[in-house]
């Protein structure tokens, strides 16, 4: 510990322990004691504790203190912690009210437990514990009464005792642990209701996943026990637990899914028309508990629907999921839970009707339902079923009482499903069913631009960006686009009043342009003006746009383009790339300027050649362009004013933009010197004349011009800058200042003392 | 208490509420949808619609094709347009007290009420209501009679002739009762009788009850009102709205506690959000134009206008329409226009505080300042020189039976380019466009209500927990095409009552109690007496004078001092003595303790009985019986004066005297 903190430090402690001195906030204390982490992993604690005679009477007067301040409890356990955790001479404060200090305390026990057993207990313990240590019997009697007890506070601080104990101690022991409590746990199953049924869960998926669960010892069957036993909400966390499991039995999978099925049997049962196709597996059936669960209350059901959703959806996406997949009736149920959600279903049963009127306009299961439908994109369906989807989502689209977030979600999964259609095999053009589906899409689309509400602007231009990215060489696709007038509104939203639309508008006229789908807008409003092209009218946002987000959006789309080799930016590359960073490098917003050194790197590794396999950056290539070639590229680079643009972003006052800057220079360097040439420039008044104005840039007068550059000036300037040095000095972190202990100390008094100044002001 | 139910209409309402002496009118709508029956009235000279075949019935026989005629498969009459009245038979409409108005659109047929019923009370209004009530009139009585049509058909109307109509006339209800519009004239009659009142304002109708109308979020200057006596509360909800538009925010707490909660005007398409509407409304419009093509909204003068310029005035620039004209035309439009801006104590907040900064309160003025929004009274004159396509054109009637809107549709019909966007709700845009097909202009259906939904509903009722609650039977149902979504009605406990046209309801409550004030000096007199800890009696003597509906205890007229030596007796003084007044008794007779008490006094051979009402104690050997009931004692004995007054002394140990 520097000496600095070391003379801070008593005044502290006698702020921490003063219960009418204000405490500072959370977030200091965490950082305090990430501090000490650092220190005493740095030395010896023993030192650090003699040396900061403060630290012991902090803790001593704090755990001495009649009522003390919970966060400066939890602190000072924490703090103890670190410094002795092998003194097990804390009391249990588990009971304490605050949440702080519960956890802390938690945590303390498992950490005391642990050490306790490390000794001892190595090897083969007694699951009665008579072995033990007395440290560790004396824990694990008071979590067994805490389980015993009939306050559900002290059944979940016992539980989440255990929790942590067997997510971080993988040693033998604690099979034995289980062993001795399980009965005690398997009691709470018995109990009506459940007490702590979060913590329970917790518990046992931690216990499962921990070496216990593959020795068995009755788990599964509680586990089994556990699922019939928790309300369909309640089990719902435990069945994803389950079946994200690596090695459990099949019956308990099967039960698990089950679970989690449940909730999508019901639906499918209460939508049916007629008895349908062979729905879920055995054992989700829809039963009468879930089924009361939907009836009980709308929060319930809503509760019950979203989360039966999200499991799924996650479930779907690991690759232990369960197969055979029930891809067919879960495309059902989303599709019913849809209906349901958008009025559109005619049920003929009592809990139909019911899920109707709960469900009708639900925003929440709306957007959970078409996540889970995006999903199951990945799977196909039966055509039929297919078609359905499309019609719901169409149904969807269409509806002027989709909320712009369901809207959008809708937008979401059309893509998936879309991009995951089959291509037709005879002409790998788009299959009839999908072209037939663009045709309907394409005017709520062109309708959707319209929308006065600029969300839904929005979420269409996202979509069109996307759809065009992957089909804008599919000729069913450029045929339909070309014959809507999606292309010409996209345009027209360049100058939509809402800067997150413009910047959209900016991304997908790009895209339209770079498969040549773009049509310049002819509005009514100057059906007679020729439009200029696109690439004028998107230097024109970049250069006067007032806000952030368009600018940027036209960066990319620049840098895309260069990429791409757009037909606009081949017609003149230089004047192209020149015109591009005079407007980035006047920009305001330091995104803009970085997205324009990516542009000008994009540029430079095109006339450079690409640096292949090895990293962009990397020193010294043996190959370098050939030196007549070189020069002609360091003219060419000097045409576009690219090292103007680039020294200046140097003394950038952002630092990713001056981090960046140095990579690109580094990069030029790199390439450059290897080649003979001029090296000898060094004193020419051009090289004078640079680094006169660099220092200047340096010293902020940045209005300076650099004026006319030669190349050989350029190389003799670079050559004799420290650029590693300065980019070893950019990677610190600017704040790392501020971010110091002696600040953190400091700025904690200080916080102290204002308090105090107006307590004064007030007498 | 009783409520007669004058109209089907659920939101067209008018119910007639008679309580404590007072008989009040709650609305008085009218229901234009009679009209779609109708042929329009176009504004010009137009042959498809002259020469439109008449109908004869399936025998041949011809004798209505006068009367009747046919387009596309659906007949009209080609006769001045008639509206359905609200029922005159049910109730002597002449002893109608007072008749409330909730908003503007609930009182177009006022002037049938007033003029024609011998209707001699007063009319309760907001004055917004009055002002574009009043522009509503105008706007209907000019429509009709600036096309003055010759042929009144009656023919149809003979229950059996109708019997022979296609629907929907065949299924049309009242015919005989349908009127043509009324006269400017009887307009200016009928507003005449409206007394103007504020919000919260408490007006006393004739001592018996007060009513006050409250801010009801719907419309300009909407009302709903609260009708109330010492002990009654009924609550009037007609239109009603908790959106954020431009009115003053709807007033529910002053709804608590209502023993009756009357519940009219809810949307009429519930599964429409007025938000969703008003962006599908936008989004027809931009692309329509965009096209190069022409958009017609048929709509009411006030209401929704307002809401749709505003909309418009912050969309048009972000969908490149600046440059479009908007065209409002209407007889009233220019004063429909400036009325909104004046009344500025009953828009909502925002809009108020503009008028303070000082700024118009809506944005049409602005638009109408840059010459985007220009407004008419009809399409003649200066219209027609300034006319420009494409454009938007506001203009009425909904119905498109007749105004100037009859006139955009011969004109704009014919092309897809076109589209009509319906947003007014109040009548079936298919039904509206049935004399105008075949059409090649594309139609959307925005409908834009922004009263109350049946989610909202059933949170209103939640908070103000009336004890019953009454309404349309059309709300105690999902609706007919939506037979499973029992979200779409009134959810509530004990189950609303519903009513329909020319029903009487005797509303589910008794009335209990009267209040009775006490002259201060025969207060003063009493002595109360406390009988059990809290309670106090006293008993009073007095005169109930009763006038106005107020009911006060006066005290007793004192007996004429004598005067001096002489006492003269004259007949006119001849005063009653006010007796000294017995005490009154209280208690109950514990019968075994009375036998006891009798037993010790020396009687025998007594007998208890039980009856259903008490006991009778029998004296077998005095041949005499003592009833003992609740809430009475009789002692029958022979006449034997000496022992009644024995026995009634030892009744009167039991009981409480004062």
């Amino acid at each position: 510990m520097d000496p600095e903190c070391s003379r801070l430090l008593p005044a502290l402690c006698a702020v921490l322990v003063d219960p009418r001195q204000p405490v500072a906030d959370d977030t200091c204390l965490e950082k305090l004691l990430d501090w000490f982490k650092t220190v005493t992993e740095a030395g010896p604690s023993l030192l650090l504790l003699q040396e900061n005679p403060c630290l012991v009477e902090l803790l001593f007067r704090v755990l001495k203190a009649h009522d003390p301040r919970p966060r400066v409890l939890s602190f000072s356990l924490r703090l103890a912690g670190l410094f002795a955790a092998q003194e097990d001479c804390f009391q249990y404060l588990q009971g304490d009210s605050s949440l702080f200090v519960a956890s802390a305390a938690g945590q303390l026990l498992v950490h005391i437990l642990a050490l306790a057993m490390r000794g001892p207990a190595e090897g083969h313990p007694s699951p009665q514990g008579c072995d033990w240590p007395a440290c560790a019997q004396k824990i694990v009697c008071h979590v067994e009464d805490s389980l015993r007890s009939t306050a559900t506070l002290q059944v979940t601080q016992a539980l989440n005792v255990l929790t942590t104990t067997f997510g971080h101690c993988h040693s033998p022991w604690t099979q034995g642990l289980w062993v001795r409590l399980s009965p005690l746990v398997a009691c709470l199953l018995e109990k009506d209701p459940i007490p702590a049924s979060h913590s329970l869960v917790d518990l046992l998926l931690s216990v499962a996943r921990s070496p216990v669960g593959s020795s068995d010892c009755g788990l599964w069957e509680t586990l089994a026990q556990t699922l019939s036993h928790l309300s369909p909400t309640q089990a719902g966390p435990l069945a994803l637990g389950i079946l994200k499991l690596q090695d459990c039995p099949q019956a308990l999978k099967t039960q698990a899914f089950g679970v989690l099925l449940q909730p999508l049997a019901c639906v499918l049962k209460a939508a049916a028309q007629a008895p349908g196709p062979p729905g879920f597996p055995e054992g989700a059936t829809g039963d009468s508990i879930t089924v009361d669960t939907f009836l009980s209350s709308k929060s319930a059901c809503v509760g019950l629907l979203c989360q039966a959703l999200a499991h799924l959806e996650l479930l779907q996406l690991l690759p232990q999921r369960p197969s055979p997949w029930p891809q067919a009736p879960l495309l059902r149920a989303a599709v019913a839970i849809l209906r349901f959600c958008h009025g559109s279903a005619a049920p003929t049963s009592d809990v139909g009707g019911h899920l109707c009127a709960v469900l009708a306009g639900c925003v929440r299961v709306q957007r959970a339902a078409l996540d889970f439908l995006g999903t199951l994109s990945q799977g196909t369906g039966p055509q039929e079923l297919v078609t359905q989807v499309f019609a719901v989502l169409l149904e969807y689209l269409t509806s002027p009482d989709s909320s712009p977030m369901v809207l959008k979600k809708a937008f979401q999964a059309t893509l998936r499903w879309l991009l995951g259609s089959p291509k037709a095999p005879s002409c790998c053009d788009l299959d009839p069913h999908t072209q037939l589906f663009l045709g309907e899409l394409l005017p709520v689309l062109r309708k959707r631009l319209c929308s006065p509400c600029w969300e839904a602007r929005d979420s269409g231009l996202e979509f069109l960006t996307q759809v065009t990215r992957h089909w804008g060489g599919q000729a069913a696709f450029r045929h339909a686009l070309l014959a809507s007038e999606v292309p010409e509104l996209t345009g027209q939203l360049l100058r939509d009043p809402e800067s997150y639309v413009r910047a959209s508008a900016v991304t997908a006229t790009g895209q339209l342009s770079s498969w040549g789908l773009y049509a310049t807008p002819t509005g009514p409003e100057h059906p007679e003006v020729q439009q200029e092209s696109l690439f004028t009218e998107l230097l024109h946002i970049l250069s006067t746009d007032s806000e952030g987000f368009p600018r940027r959006a036209v960066m990319h789309v620049f840098t895309q383009w260069l990429k791409d080799g757009h037909a606009d930016v081949a017609e003149d590359l230089e004047q192209f790339v020149a015109r591009v960073l005079q407007a980035a490098s006047q920009d305001l917003d330091w995104e803009v300027r970085a997205q324009g050194l990516e542009l000008a790197l994009v540029f430079l590794e095109q006339l450079l050649g690409q640096p292949g396999s090895r990293c962009p950056y990397a020193v010294a290539l043996p190959e370098a362009a050939p030196p007549a070639t070189l020069a002609q590229v360091l003219q060419a680079l000097c045409r576009v004013q690219l090292f103007e643009f680039a020294l200046r972003a140097l003394f950038d006052c952002d630092r990713p933009v001056a981090q960046k800057s140095c990579d690109l220079l580094l990069f030029l360097k790199a390439k450059a010197t290897p080649c003979g040439g001029p090296q000898e420039a060094g004193a020419s008044p051009d090289v004078v004349s640079v680094e006169a104005a660099l220092q200047r840039w340096q010293a902020g007068e940045q209005g300076q011009p650099l004026g006319e550059l030669e190349p050989e000036a350029v190389m003799a300037v670079l050559r004799s800058m420290d650029l590693e040095g300065l980019r070893g000095m950019l990677a610190k972190s600017s704040d790392h200042m501020e971010k110091s202990p002696q600040s953190l100390l400091q700025d904690m008094l200080a916080t102290v003392g204002v308090l105090g100044e107006n307590e004064a002001d007030c007498y | 208490m009783k409520l007669y139910c004058l109209s089907g209409h659920p939101t067209l309402p008018c119910n007639v509420l008679k309580f404590k002496s007072t008989t009040i009118m709650l609305d008085c709508g009218l229901d234009m949808t009679s009209t779609l029956n109708f042929l329009p009235l176009p504004l010009v000279q137009n042959p498809r619609l002259s020469n439109l075949p008449g109908w004869s019935l399936k025998d041949g026989n011809a004798f209505l094709d006068k009367e009747l005629k046919e387009c596309s498969g659906h007949v009209f009459v080609d006769s001045v347009p008639e509206f359905c009245l609200p029922e005159t038979e049910l109730i002597d409409l002449s002893t109608v007290d007072v008749i409330l108005i909730s908003n503007y659109h609930c009182m177009m047929a006022l002037p049938y009420i007033t003029e024609h019923t011998g209707f001699t009370g007063t009319v309760y209004a907001t004055e917004p209501t009055v002002q574009i009530g009043r522009l509503l009139m105008e706007e209907l009585v000019n429509f009709i009679e600036r096309v003055p049509k010759a042929q009144s058909a009656s023919l149809w109307k003979n229950k059996d002739t109708q019997r022979l109509l296609p629907s929907p006339l065949k299924d049309a209800v009242e015919v005989s009762t349908w009127r043509r519009c009324y006269t400017m004239q009887e307009v200016n009659s009928a507003l005449s009788k409206i007394q103007l009142v504020g919000y919260s304002q408490k007006i006393e109708l004739f001592g018996a009850v007060q009513v006050t109308p409250l801010s009801s979020g719907y419309a300009l200057g909407s009302s709903n009102w609260i009708i109330q006596s010492h002990y009654e509360k009924v609550s009037y909800v007609s239109g009603s709205s908790l959106l954020t538009t431009h009115p003053q925010p709807m007033d529910q707490a002053s709804l608590k506690n209502s023993d009756v909660l009357i519940l009219t005007g809810l949307t009429q398409i519930p599964t429409a959000n007025p938000d969703g509407m008003v962006g599908e409304f936008c989004s027809n419009l931009a692309l329509t134009v965009r096209n190069g093509g022409n958009v017609l909204v048929p709509c009411y003068p006030s209401g929704v206008i307002y809401d749709l310029l505003e909309c418009l005035y912050q969309y048009i620039d972000s969908a490149g329409l600046s440059s479009i004209p908007f065209y409002f035309i209407s007889p009233v439009a220019n004063s429909s226009l400036e009325f909104s801006q004046i009344f500025a104590e009953w828009l909502c907040h925002n809009k108020q505080t503009k008028v303070y900064l000082p700024e118009p309160p809506f944005p049409h003025a602005e638009l109408i300042q840059t010459n985007k929004l220009k407004h008419y009274p009809s399409i003649h004159g200066d219209f027609s020189n300034d006319f420009r396509q494409p454009c938007v054109v506001f203009t009425g009637h909904p119905s498109l039976r007749f105004g100037d809107v009859v006139h955009f549709m011969e004109l704009w019909g014919k092309s897809s380019l076109n589209t009509v966007i319906f947003t007014e709700p109040d009548f079936s845009y298919l039904e509206a466009l049935a004399p105008y097909q075949p059409l090649a202009m594309k139609c959307i259906y925005c409908p834009i209500d922004t009263r109350l939904n049946f989610i909202q509903v059933s949170k209103l009722l939640k908070e103000v927990q009336p004890l019953h609650v009454v309404c349309p039977e059309q709300y105690t149902q999902p609706p007919p095409a939506q037979s499973h979504r029992v979200d779409l009605m009134i959810d509530c406990q004990p189950p609303a009552m519903s009513y329909r046209r020319a029903e009487v309801l005797a509303l589910p409550f008794r009335r209990r109690y009267e209040k009775i004030e006490i002259m201060p000096e025969l207060a003063d007199s009493l002595v109360p007496m406390e009988i059990k800890p809290g309670i106090s009696l006293a008993t009073v003597s007095a005169v109930l004078h009763t006038k106005d509906n107020k009911h006060v205890l006066q005290p007793p007229p004192r007996p004429a001092q004598p005067t001096g030596g002489k006492k003269r007796k004259r007949p006119s003084d001849d005063i009653p003595d006010c007796k000294v007044l017995k005490p009154l008794l209280s208690g109950s007779i514990p019968v075994e303790q009375f036998v006891q008490t009798l037993e010790k006094h020396g009687f025998s051979d007594i007998k208890v009985e039980d009856t259903a009402k008490g006991h009778i104690v029998l004296l077998q050997e005095a041949e005499t019986l003592i009833q003992i009931e609740e809430d009475s004692t009789h002692i029958i004995c022979d006449n034997d004066e000496v022992l009644r007054v024995r026995l009634r002394d030892l009744v009167l140990k039991f009981l409480q005297k004062f």
